[in-house]
């Protein structure tokens, strides 16, 4: 690790205003970014922990929904009742990633602001066009079983890691956000930046940015019957291979009233499948409709090799999990009557 | 490039009171091995994928290589020096003798603190991937594979897995041999 100096601000406004000396970085809890810094990947002049801040409660959000402090450990968030019940997706999504050494201490807005995995990007001696813009990408023609089959470019084919993201795109949160210019509201889908032609840029935060809180919607059915679907090289443990966050909500009758899918695993960005949401809006939730929506999210995809499988595999994992969400949707009608 | 500065950090360790100044670079597993000496506590991977480290901070399980000692301050450690003595083990450690929990050893301080803590962890309820509608309301009511999955962040290279999870079943259902047991001994020592 480079040398680097340390302050522990107290308040968000000393934690903005500690961002204003070069080379600050925040850390939260460290999970991601104390790896990065031993390997050389991040070296910071000085690191402000935001661990001390008092952003570590759920609470009711102004519209209805949840307002989930920066600081909110992944098992806290997990853990909550209410995200349980009502965001089922979000709190499977979080139980998948990591173990729960690593989801006591990783934090929300840590977890969306991870790094990717890739691994010529977290070893220094390769060349990396997100680690050091313009030196190339060895993972488009080397080892990329990891990476992406969508919204990549001839700069960067990198993934997100998240598995929460996922279930977060698919529920419409927003990101709080505290700069030097004031407080901003970002919808999730629009936070993280598609790669183009300077994958170094990974989301819409500015330098002096400090998340403070993401907020859920008010629940629905959608969010209530809802799964997050994991395939992995291993069954527990592991970073997704591709992963689906998927919630149903039906009519009275037994239409797909709402849906949600989003893709982890596949993109630079947790992938919300809109697209394939349309499809299948007022439809009758079969097995063909399910396989179909799969499909048309995968028209388009590239394979590098390595990760051609995910082509294959992303439309079986999105039928199965829009499956899962069925039967909780069933359910809920049935108790319902 | 800025010199590294001292920063001052006060930290209880297995219930003892100690202050000092470290280059912010410090990890909590290195405060722990290389300034306390307390050399229970394993370095395998330093990168938060084998369990070797885990420590309770503020009674939470934890890499503790992945935690830069400084920003412990105000907090309180518990290692595995903190859990039993040679002279009088906790009812797990026993246990993990008795079902041939660890072989060479080198992760079983790591995975006593891991089943240590979820144990509590499952008295509060806490939901693991494989049940989240439905969490176990104590560790005597997890299935090995509940078992496999709360320990998944420890690993042992000798394969002693299904010596671990006797062992953990043996205290969780109160069978373990030892009285100790009753005494509660296996709570961690910050609860
Ligand atoms: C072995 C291993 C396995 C893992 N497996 C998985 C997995 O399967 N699925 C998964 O999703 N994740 C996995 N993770 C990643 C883990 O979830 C992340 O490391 C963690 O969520 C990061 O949170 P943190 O609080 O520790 O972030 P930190 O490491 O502290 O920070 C990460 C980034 O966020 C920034 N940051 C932190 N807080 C703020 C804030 N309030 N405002 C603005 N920026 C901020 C930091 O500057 C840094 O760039 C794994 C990690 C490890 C080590
Ligand atoms: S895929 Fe992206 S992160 Fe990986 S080596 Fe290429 S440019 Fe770097
Ligand atoms: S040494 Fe900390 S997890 Fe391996
Ligand atoms: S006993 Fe040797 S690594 Fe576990």
């Amino acid at each position: 690790m480079t040398p680097f100096s340390y302050s522990r601000p107290t308040s968000v406004a000393d934690a903005v205003a500690a961002l204003a000396e070069p080379g600050a970085r925040l850390m939260g809890g460290g999970t991601n970014f104390v790896d990065l810094m031993r390997k050389g990947v991040e070296a910071p002049d000085h690191v402000v922990d935001v661990h001390g801040l008092p952003l570590g409660t759920i609470g009711e959000a102004s519209g209805g929904g949840l307002r989930i402090g920066a600081l909110v450990s992944n098992t806290a968030l997990a853990s909550d009742e209410r995200v349980r019940r009502d965001y089922r997706m979000l709190s499977e999504a979080l139980l998948s990633g990591a173990t729960q050494q690593l989801r006591n201490r990783a934090t929300t807005a840590g977890n969306v602001l991870q790094r990717t995995r890739c691994t010529y990007f977290m070893e220094p001696e390769y060349p990396c066009n997100k680690r050091e813009p313009g030196s190339g990408c060895p993972a488009k023609t080397g080892f990329n079983r990891i990476h992406a089959i969508l919204g990549e470019s001839e700069h960067c084919i990198a993934t997100h890691p998240s598995d929460m993201c996922v279930a977060m795109a698919a529920l419409d949160a927003t990101v709080h956000v505290t700069g030097s210019q004031g407080d901003r509201e970002i919808p999730f889908v629009d936070f993280h930046l598609l790669p183009g032609d300077s994958p170094e840029a990974e989301t819409v935060l500015r330098a002096d940015d400090v998340i403070t809180a993401i907020t859920l919607p008010e629940a629905s059915g959608a969010s209530r019957n809802s799964v997050y679907v994991k395939v992995r090289d291993r069954q527990s443990y592991a970073f997704a291979l591709v992963s689906v966050a998927a919630g149903i909500e039906l009519d009275a009758s037994g239409q797909i009233a709402d849906v949600r899918i989003a893709l982890g695993g596949v993109a630079h960005k947790p992938w919300r499948a809109s697209g394939a949401e349309g499809l299948l809006r007022g439809s009758a939730p079969t097995e063909d409709a399910f396989r179909e929506a799969g499909e048309a999210i995968v028209a388009d995809a590239n394979g590098y090799g390595h990760n051609d499988f995910k082509i294959t595999l992303a439309p079986r994992t999105v039928a199965l999990a829009l499956n899962k969400a069925l039967g909780l949707a069933q359910r809920a009608t049935g108790d319902a009557r | 490039m800025s010199d590294p500065r001292t920063v001052g950090v006060s930290v209880t360790v297995n219930g003892e009171a100690h202050r000092l100044d470290l280059d912010p670079r410090v990890s909590l597993l290195d405060l722990l091995r290389l300034h306390l000496d307390l050399t229970g506590s394993k370095k395998g991977c330093n990168q938060g994928a084998c369990g070797a480290c885990t420590v309770l901070l503020d009674g939470e399980r934890v890499n503790a290589c992945l935690v830069l000692a400084v920003s412990c301050d105000g907090q309180e450690v518990t290692t595995i020096e903190g859990i039993g003595t040679p002279e009088a083990l906790a009812p797990i450690q026993d246990a993990f003798i008795e079902h041939d929990g660890f072989q060479c050893g080198y992760c079983t301080p790591g995975q006593i603190l891991s089943s240590v803590a979820l144990m509590d962890e499952a008295a509060r309820g806490l939901p693991s991937v494989i049940d989240v509608d439905a969490p176990p309301c104590s560790a005597a009511e997890l299935s090995d594979e509940e078992i496999s999955e709360r320990m998944s962040g420890n690993i042992c290279r000798c394969g002693a897995y299904p010596g671990i999870r006797k062992a953990i079943h043996a205290v969780a259902s109160g069978a373990a041999s030892t009285s100790r047991v009753a005494s509660g001994a296996a709570q961690p020592a910050t609860a």
